[in-house]
């Protein structure tokens, strides 16, 4: 038998048995494409959160997990990690080591967080406002661009905190915050954010509240006056302001020292190495705080991924020489089923080298053919994943 | 023209052994090889067609003598000279009726140039009335039609020999005395060799010999 024989019968055995041919190079696929994908998709995850973590110098939180840290800094995830005071951020930011951005990521509005920080941020971000503003007084959001495009939102509209608990009463309050700005995408977590300035997540929090002025309300209202201190007490029907407007912002008011106030994280951007070194001092003398390099801290979470990537291929690996020996029992059990047609062609003049030719051909012919859609599935989801890990890792 | 003396074969490991004094089959002869089953008339074929090898004895089959050539001239010499009817069709599944009857030209390059070869199909094809079923494949096609197809592809290449194994053997009465009747005119047509394994009494007339491979065999056969 000839190379156009060979041709001849091996294309039409395997055009002919579709669905076998199909089953095989889809087998194949599997095995050429998925290490490849993993590989491929991992390689992104790791270059989009490797970028933010770079862009982000250090984070100081409350002594913890580094790693929540983390990932509440930079994609405002990990709510519940524990808070650090306001003042020891001031106090940083008032040393000159360093710029310090508060950040207090805790509260949600519907699904997406609300982020407590300061214009700064905004501007270490190199965040744009689309349209609209930035932020001038309590009360006021910014949402990202996915917030915006996910729930019609134009500037001018509201946006209404999530009350924590349902049924808890002396709780979180809804606030309604009005919409001055929407970002443009970055395609980062901050398109999924709400943000506001720090102080008015403490107001949502309970900690800053506004109301009626307390000796102008009807006498019916007051519970107690302290002649000497000049502090009145109101009973429970002084209705509490849910929405900072231009009317009732001189309301508002803060109890107590709002350096106590608590914030999640601050993002440190050290003036110099100089001042890097006496600010890792500084911070490491305070048990109770905590100043990570995001970088670091994502080396050590990838290399956990990667060895976790590992036992995964060397899966798939099996997985893989499984399916190839699956493949060839296949095509040896198919020979012997062949037995009848290879001594008929040989009858009628092919010889047996030729015809185990016609055996490696359709073998061949299915594993290129299998390599080749995997090469153009790999072609065409590398065209397509850095969108979806892009949207994914945003939120 | 075929001719045997002292022929001798037996399969290894095996009591059966064919054992032939004479034999002789003239250029154009129409012969009907009868014997009970497993006497041993596929082997006396596999002989002619170099399929198998004798142990002893004198096998000159149209000038060629199998058992001195080499596999590949044997190959050679038995898709040039020799065109095969097996018993149960042999039609490849995957192949349309058209591609199992162009088949010996695709598979070799031993064959002259295959250039006409779609016409002398679709001649065949007429002649054997299955032109309507060139493009179908072989499930589609009754028993009948199959074995044509099958009697197609044997003469495609104008064999000088034509060695077909029990070919009506699937066939009911009426199919099976068209099909001789193809056979017979085709074999005339091309002054081809017709010998033919059949289990069929009421066909051996229409054969110019009828040869009892028992008979042959004489003393020897077991």
């Amino acid at each position: 038998m000839n190379f156009r024989g060979l041709f001849y019968l091996g294309s039409r055995y395997l055009t002919r048995h579709k669905a076998r041919t199909l089953i095989l190079v889809s087998a194949f696929t599997l095995v050429w494409l998925l290490p490849s994908l993993i590989a491929m998709v991992v390689g992104q995850v790791e270059t989009r959160i490797r970028a933010r973590a770079g862009e982000t110098p250090f984070l100081l939180g409350k002594n913890g997990s580094a790693l929540e840290l983390v990932f509440n800094g930079l994609y405002f995830t990990k709510p519940e990690i524990q808070v650090l005071a306001f003042r020891e951020v001031q106090a940083i930011q008032e040393g000159e080591l360093a710029t310090a951005i508060p950040l207090y990521s805790r509260f949600s509005a519907g699904k997406n967080r609300i982020v407590g920080t300061s214009i700064d941020y905004f501007l270490f971000r190199e965040l744009e406002i689309e349209s609209g503003r930035q932020l001038l007084r309590l009360g006021e959001c910014i949402v990202g661009a996915k917030v915006a495009e996910e729930n019609g939102i134009v500037v001018g509209d509201s946006v209404i905190s999530s009350p924590e608990t349902l049924f808890d009463l002396g709780g979180v309050y809804p606030l309604k915050m009005k919409v001055v700005g929407i970002l443009g995408s970055s395609g980062t977590p901050d398109d999924t954010a709400v943000f506001v300035d720090v102080k008015t997540c403490w107001i949502i929090e309970g900690l800053g509240h506004g109301h009626d002025e307390a000796d102008k309300l009807d006498p019916d209202k007051l519970l107690t006056t302290d002649a000497e201190s000049g502090v009145i007490r109101v009973n429970a029907s002084v209705v509490e302001y849910n929405e900072i407007t231009g009317a009732n912002v001189a309301n508002f008011h803060f109890h107590g020292d709002t350096g106590d106030h608590p914030v999640t994280a601050a993002i440190l951007i050290p003036h110099g190495t100089k001042e890097q070194a006496l600010l890792k001092g500084a911070v490491a003398a305070d048990k109770s705080l905590q100043m990570v390099s995001p970088t670091e801290e994502m080396d050590e979470l990838f290399a956990t991924v990667f060895s976790v990537q590992r036992v995964v291929l060397w899966i798939l690996f099996a997985v893989g020489i499984a399916t190839i020996l699956i493949g060839i029992l296949v095509f040896l059990l198919s020979n012997r089923l062949r037995k009848d047609e290879f001594r008929q062609l040989g009858m009628l003049g092919a010889d047996l080298s030729t015809m185990r030719a016609l055996v490696v051909y359709e073998a061949v012919f299915v594993i290129l053919v299998s390599l080749l859609v995997s090469g153009v599935l790999l072609y065409l989801c590398s065209l397509v994943t850095p969108g979806v890990v892009r949207t994914v890792l945003a939120g | 023209m075929i001719t045997c003396r002292h022929l001798k074969f037996a399969y290894p490991g095996e009591r059966f052994a064919l054992e032939i004094d004479a034999l002789e089959i003239k250029k154009g002869e129409k012969v009907a090889l009868v014997g009970a089953s497993g006497c041993g008339k596929t082997t006396l074929f596999n002989l002619i067609s170099g399929i198998l090898i004798p142990e002893s004895g004198d096998l000159e089959v149209f000038g060629a003598t199998p058992s001195a050539l080499s596999v590949s001239e044997r190959q050679q010499f038995r898709i040039r000279t020799i065109g095969m009817v097996p018993q149960n069709f042999e039609l490849l599944d995957y192949l349309t009726i058209r591609e199992n009857i162009e088949l010996p030209f695709q598979i070799t390059s031993v064959l002259p140039d295959s250039s006409g070869i779609a016409a002398r199909c679709e001649e065949l094809a007429e002649r054997s009335g299955i032109t309507g079923q060139l493009n179908k494949f072989p499930h589609e096609l009754s028993q009948g039609e199959r074995q044509r197809a099958a009697i197609c592809r044997g003469l495609i290449a104008s064999p000088a020999l034509i060695l077909a194994d029990e070919p009506t053997g699937n066939l009911d009465p009426g199919n099976q005395d068209k099909l001789v009747s193809l056979l017979l005119e085709e074999a005339d047509r091309l002054g081809s060799t017709l010998f033919m394994i059949t289990h069929e009494p009421e066909l051996v007339p229409r054969f110019d010999r009828c040869i009892d491979l028992l008979k042959l065999r004489g003393e020897a056969g077991v």
